[in-house]
């Protein structure tokens, strides 16, 4: 019965969008205040009603409704509760549910926080947000229903995939679809604007937080998912230039180049173009996102199973919506007032740069994820494009990025001087020099790693110049120092941290070049030696879980004779769905790990292991936190508090009383 | 009960269906420089069977077999490049997940520089269009010494 009524308030939701689209559009052209405030209350019914839905379908994975074609294919009466409730999103249906539930969220949002935004961009922004959500309702109800039935309901259903049975699906889900979805809201406030043909300060004061939010939910999205493949693939690798990691990070390179733009535009009107670009940009690479995973167009480890039906379908979408809001830019973008005038060397200039860099990340990125369809389309011939490709062209991209960072951070708006700039950063470059020469000197190791290490220490460093000498400049004494920090807006040390992360995730990354790896056979009772430890591994017990039985290796871990951790990697067998997993056993030892993984266990208990010595390898996702913590920092800035003015309520004036 | 344990354990290596790992220590080869050549190699090819895979990652028999073949050929002497030349005379160039360099890639090799290139074009060409900074007229001898007598001549 829930079930139903959640498949009804699905239906209701589509046709409360198709209103939500037309009546505040046309009130914001007539100027009509009473259409125009139809679009608050109509997206927050429209966010309750898809909440519900989604609600339902939860509640019948819970209770392992099989009638439900959704929870057959997807669920297992004796899955963990956990996973019943995180495996909703499991699936192509179910996850398209939240999609559209971020999508109304969202939109409900804009609704509550915006009550001093002008009326007519609020009800622009609503009603395209509008359109996306009906856009997508009508694709579920029509291709994707996860309340489809089945007329003879099976005793048991096929239980989720072993690989997705794991905390990691409670966690990157719903901060990639936060981030992806979040970016919606951009695209909304950019079509809204190039409606009404007016993009000034104003807008961008607006936009601000929520590129923010968007962009700070797909970093820790896309870093948590990169985690869990580090942990759960069993051999330590944690990015692979996967069709649909890359269809991530393409969504988080644009929304980077954004989230600088709309810095710009709030402070000097300019860089217009370049915003409302970016903004139809990222979300369009969301939605090509979701066309990639759900089409079955391309190949991958991660790709939903889906038919070329649902492909067509998105395909209609993207052209409708991309299409559409990219000729609007075009047929409207001469009508934008020009903003302010700056000098190539400045701030602006060196965002302009930065766009002009990213967006080249993002092209290439996007070339080499589908030029092997597109040859194939056209030739018939069929080439790979991978991790090679990618590395060798991406990475010399981003590393002119890395020396621009502490560059932008220090050269002032409208007109610079690149000396002084680079005068004040010396002590950033000579602290990179000394750091480069100690690491060549005490690990050597491959030349790239130490190159990269170096310049990773002259983006942190230099991201914490400019907040050092606003700090202490004026002396150092303590009283001062807690003076000025507290005088700093938030937003400065928001972006000293969120540069400061890349620079550590960089180091993360080029100390993948120091680590070691062993393969090879143990018995229970043999040690193995890997970089400064030594490994026992003691025994195979075998273990069962709620859905799955496994045999674990315990192995403990000494380093020069102390006991420094024990772990346990175990290989697993779900029956349900036939199929084995690994679970690696991971002892995080300062900021590097032990990471092994075991397989083929033999009837007198010896093992393939495979074991890896990872340095700083944590670096690469503490670096993501520390953009994440730089991100909210910045967003809790008092100024985006600070609203525009309301008119105030007319004070009574005093009535006069007659002189005692 | 330690023979329960012992059936149990038996039975479930039985069951589990042994998937074949990423390099298994039996392949190793014993001469480490050839050793690490064909780790580098594996890491170019693509498992044919899998979904997006280097060969050196995947579990499937087809992976476990090519690999071998490299260390085979790198046995018997041959270099990088006739391995690769081999591979992609059986299988294509599909192998390669480094894309070869010819004429149906140059498109997707020359991708960077040609946004680079047409990304910097647009911008130049639009600050082009842009009205420059107008250059301020110098004050006039009059203005400039009623300017200092205002600021009371200290020149600050």
């Amino acid at each position: 019965m829930i079930v139903e009524t959640g498949h009804y308030a699905l239906v209701l939701a589509l046709a409360l969008a198709l209103v939500n689209s037309i009546l505040p559009v046309w009130g914001s052209i007539k100027g009509d205040r009473q259409l125009m405030a139809v679009a608050p209350p109509a997206a927050l019914m429209g966010f309750g009603l898809v909440a519900y839905a989604y609600l339902a379908l939860t509640m019948a994975h819970v209770q392992s409704d099989f009638s439900l074609i959704n929870v057959v294919e997807n669920s297992h009466s004796a899955k963990p509760l956990i996973y019943k409730i995180t495996g909703v999103w499991g699936n192509h249906e179910g996850s398209m549910l939240l999609w559209v539930l971020v999508l109304s969220l969202f939109a409900a949002a804009v609704a509550v926080f915006s009550r001093s935004m002008p009326e007519d961009l609020r009800a622009n922004v609503l009603a395209v947000q509008s359109w996306i959500a009906a856009a997508f309702l009508l694709f579920i109800l029509l291709t994707s229903n996860p309340f489809a039935r089945l007329a003879v309901a099976p005793a048991e259903g096929n239980d989720l995939n072993p690989l997705l049975q794991d905390p990691g699906l409670a966690i990157h889900p719903p901060l990639l679809y936060l981030g992806y979805v979040g970016l919606s809201i951009t695209y909304s406030f950019a079509a809204a604007a190039l409606i009404s043909g007016r993009i000034d300060a104003v807008f961008a004061r607006y936009v601000r937080p929520w590129t923010l939010i968007a962009w700070i939910a797909l970093t820790l999205g896309i870093a948590m998912g990169s985690y869990w493949a580090y942990y759960t693939l069993g051999w330590g690798g944690f990015w692979f230039w996967d069709p649909v990691e890359n269809a991530s990070l393409m969504p988080w390179l644009a929304a980077t180049a954004l989230l600088h733009c709309t810095a710009v535009m709030e402070k000097r009107e300019a860089l217009k173009l370049w915003t409302i670009f970016l903004a139809i940009l990222a979300f369009s690479l969301s939605l090509v996102g979701t066309f990639l995973v759900r089409s079955g167009v391309l190949t991958s480890v991660h790709a939903f199973a889906s038919d070329p039906t649902r492909g067509v379908f998105i395909l209609l979408i993207l052209v409708i919506f991309i299409g559409g809001s990219f000729a609007l830019f075009a047929l409207r973008a001469g009508a934008l007032k020009q903003g302010g005038l700056f000098s190539p060397v400045s701030r602006e200039g060196a965002l302009v740069l930065n766009n002009l860099l990213l967006t080249t990340c993002c092209a290439t990125v996007f070339i080499g994820t589908l030029y092997p369809l597109a040859l194939e389309a056209v030739t018939g011939e069929k080439i790979s494009v991978g991790p090679p490709f990618f590395n060798l062209t991406f990475v010399p991209l981003f590393i002119p990025l890395f020396i621009l960072m502490p560059f932008g951070q220090l050269l002032p708006w409208k007109r610079g001087d690149l000396a002084g700039v680079a005068q004040r950063l010396a002590i950033a470059f000579a602290g990179a020099l000394i750091f480069t020469a100690v690491v060549a000197a005490w690990r050597g190791g491959p030349a790239v790693s130490v190159i990269l290490s170096g310049i990773a220490f002259y983006v942190i460093a230099g991201s914490f110049v400019d907040l050092g000498r606003r700090v202490f400049g004026g002396g150092i004494s303590a009283g001062l120092v807690s003076q000025r920090v507290r005088g700093l807006p938030r937003h400065a040390f928001g972006t000293a941290f969120a540069h400061a992360g890349i620079g550590v995730t960089l180091l993360g990354l080029a100390a993948t070049g120091w680590g070691a790896e062993k393969i090879t056979t143990l018995k229970p009772g043999e040690q193995v030696e890997i970089g400064p430890y030594e490994l026992t591994f003691e025994s195979i017990v075998p273990r069962n879980g709620p859905n799955y039985s496994e045999l674990v290796g315990r192995t403990v871990i000494r380093a020069k004779g102390v006991v420094a951790a024990t772990i346990e990697p175990a290989t697993r067998f779900y029956p349900a769905r036939g199929m084995n997993r690994s679970e690696a056993g991971i002892a995080t030892l300062g900021l590097g790990q032990v990471y092994m993984s075991i397989a083929d266990a033999a009837p007198n208990g010896a093992v393939n292991a495979r074991i890896f010595w990872k340095p700083l390898v944590a670096l690469i996702w503490i670096g993501a936190l520390v953009m994440a913590f730089g991100g909210c920092l910045s967003l809790s800035d008092r100024s985006f508090r600070v609203g525009i003015a309301r008119r105030a309520r007319k004070v009574q004036a005093p009535s006069p009383q007659p002189a005692e | 009960m330690i023979f329960v344990r012992m059936v149990s354990m038996a039975c479930l290596l039985c069951l589990a269906p042994l998937a074949a790992r990423a390099v298994e220590p039996d392949e190793i080869m014993p001469d480490p420089r050839l050793e690490a050549r064909a780790r580098a190699l594996s890491s170019e090819l693509r498992c044919m069977v899998c979904q997006n895979e280097s060969i050196d990652e995947s579990h499937a028999d087809l992976a476990r077999d090519l690999r071998l073949l490299v260390r085979e050929r790198l046995q018997a002497g041959d270099s990088d490049e006739q391995i690769r030349a081999f591979l992609v005379r059986r299988y294509g160039d599909f192998i390669l997940l480094k894309p070869p360099f010819k004429l149906e890639t140059w498109l997707l090799w020359g991708a960077p520089f040609l946004v680079l290139l047409t990304g910097a074009g647009i911008i130049l060409v639009a600050r082009r269009r842009q009205p420059r900074f107008a250059p301020a007229n110098p004050l006039s001898e009059a203005e400039r010494a009623n300017l200092d007598a205002m600021l009371g001549d200290d020149g600050s």
